[in-house]
């Protein structure tokens, strides 16, 4: 057999990295994963927590049924599939109760959903039954990562106009609210989200005309 | 009873599982460009909720809790099973879209097919699992409450899946700046939806 090696970060596969980021993007594009996204942008630190989190899910369960693949039958995949995803989970949830109590307090339910997260179980349906483990690797690590990026901007703009600041850290400094700036209170709620979401939609598919819907 | 509708309108308008918590969003976006198909899966939904709420109380109370095995023997009583629960709530939701899938084939088949695909896809739906998520959270009192909770949670998809889609139908005839049009002003509908819906808060029968 003449396989010739393809090396570990051939053009191929730095594209699945950085296709989602942008061209392919789990959220904007392929509309994946909305589910547990907005409700915990509300902070910046959150939403850091649970990108990293998803992505940590997200790699190695796309790992793990890239290697069982040829093992399962179609018939239960689905199945195999949310029990992997589920004791990735259950690792991770217990991960962040042991290390940082407080913010998954503030996720609460959301770890739990990353289980039914759909860009996960979207990856390992499209991607991951049909590709070798080192290229679902980066797969599951890049739509990760675009899930995650589109998460914390949502965050960076919802914290700083909605509390004034980021990471907890004020930064609009203290002389403009005694000027009469108000902080708003809007952006905390939940609608905001989605609209803010909706302006990144915007600005992307205009700036990339090829992405437009009619 | 006073209790049971608070809560059954608590999880429709208040506590809506779209619009306060952007779950079962996936779907929501997917299916909602037209009433008819929306309507099937909102009441699919409803079903599911129904049905794996009120199951996944039952386990929560007798397996899953911390000293909840104390019914087979009290020696069991400092046995904690929590850190099962995601794996014991998904088990039970995707038998359970199973079995709902052959009931209603069997007993109502118009229903099933005007149900199609919708209903095993359900199994994936953030909002049956947020549901049984929410119940185990809010520690809920007893099955009645749990049931009704899951129910409420139900209709208050079917509310916002069929609403978006009514919305969706007429806007197709608006001049929405191009790159906006499609998914970007589904979002800020439902946003705007959402703030509609924020005027129930505090409502308290």
């Amino acid at each position: 057999m003449s396989t010739e090696k393809e090396p570990l970060f051939s053009p191929k596969n730095l594209k699945l990295l950085s296709e989602p980021l942008g061209q392919s993007n789990p959220i904007t594009i392929q509309v994946l994963g909305i589910c547990s996204a907005l409700a915990v942008t509300v902070k910046l630190k959150p939403s850091i927590v649970l990108a990293i989190s998803v992505m940590v899910v997200m790699a190695v369960s796309n790992v793990v049924i890239s290697l069982l693949r040829k093992s399962v039958p179609p018939r239960i995949r689905i199945i195999v599939q949310l029990v992997v995803i589920a004791s990735m989970v259950i690792l991770v949830d217990q991960v962040l109760k042991a290390y940082a109590y407080d913010v998954s307090k503030q996720l609460s339910v959301f770890v739990g959903l990353i289980i039914t997260n759909c860009i996960i179980m979207g990856r390992l349906e499209a991607f991951a039954l049909g590709n070798k483990p080192w290229p679902s690797f980066l797969d599951g690590l890049g739509n990760a990562a675009g899930y995650g990026w589109i998460l914390i901007a949502v965050a960076f703009f919802r914290e700083l106009l909605g509390s004034g600041t980021l990471l907890d850290i004020q930064v609009i400094p203290q002389s403009f609210y005694e000027a009469g700036y108000v902080n708003n209170g809007m952006m905390i709620l939940p609608p905001m989200a989605l609209v803010v979401v909706g302006i990144i939609i915007w600005i992307q598919r205009a700036r990339n005309k090829s992405l437009v819907e009619d | 009873m006073e209790n049971l509708v608070n809560i059954f309108v608590k999880s429709i308008f208040i506590d809506n599982m779209v619009f306060a918590y952007f779950l079962g969003m996936c779907s929501y976006l997917a299916v909602s460009k037209t009433v008819k198909t929306s309507t099937g899966l909102g009441i699919a939904v409803v079903f599911v909720l129904g049905f794996t709420v009120p199951i996944n109380f039952l386990l929560e109370k007798f397996i899953l809790k911390a000293g909840a095995l104390t019914w087979i023997s009290p020696s069991l009583a400092d046995v904690d099973l929590s850190f099962l629960t995601f794996i014991m709530f998904i088990a039970v939701i995707a038998s359970m879209v199973q079995l709902v899938e052959m009931v209603i084939e069997k007993f109502a088949p118009t229903l099933y097919n005007s149900l199609g695909i919708f209903l095993p896809l359900i199994a994936v739906n953030c909002a049956i699992l947020g549901g049984s998520l929410f119940m185990q959270e809010r520690e809920y009192a007893n099955i009645g409450e749990a049931t009704v909770f899951g129910l409420g949670s139900g209709v208050g998809f079917f509310l916002a899946i069929v609403g978006i889609a009514a919305i969706r139908e007429k806007i197709k005839y608006s001049n929405i700046p191009a790159p906006l049009r499609g998914l970007g002003i589904t979002f800020i509908i439902t946003g705007l939806m959402g703030i509609a819906f924020m005027s129930f808060m505090g409502i308290n029968l």
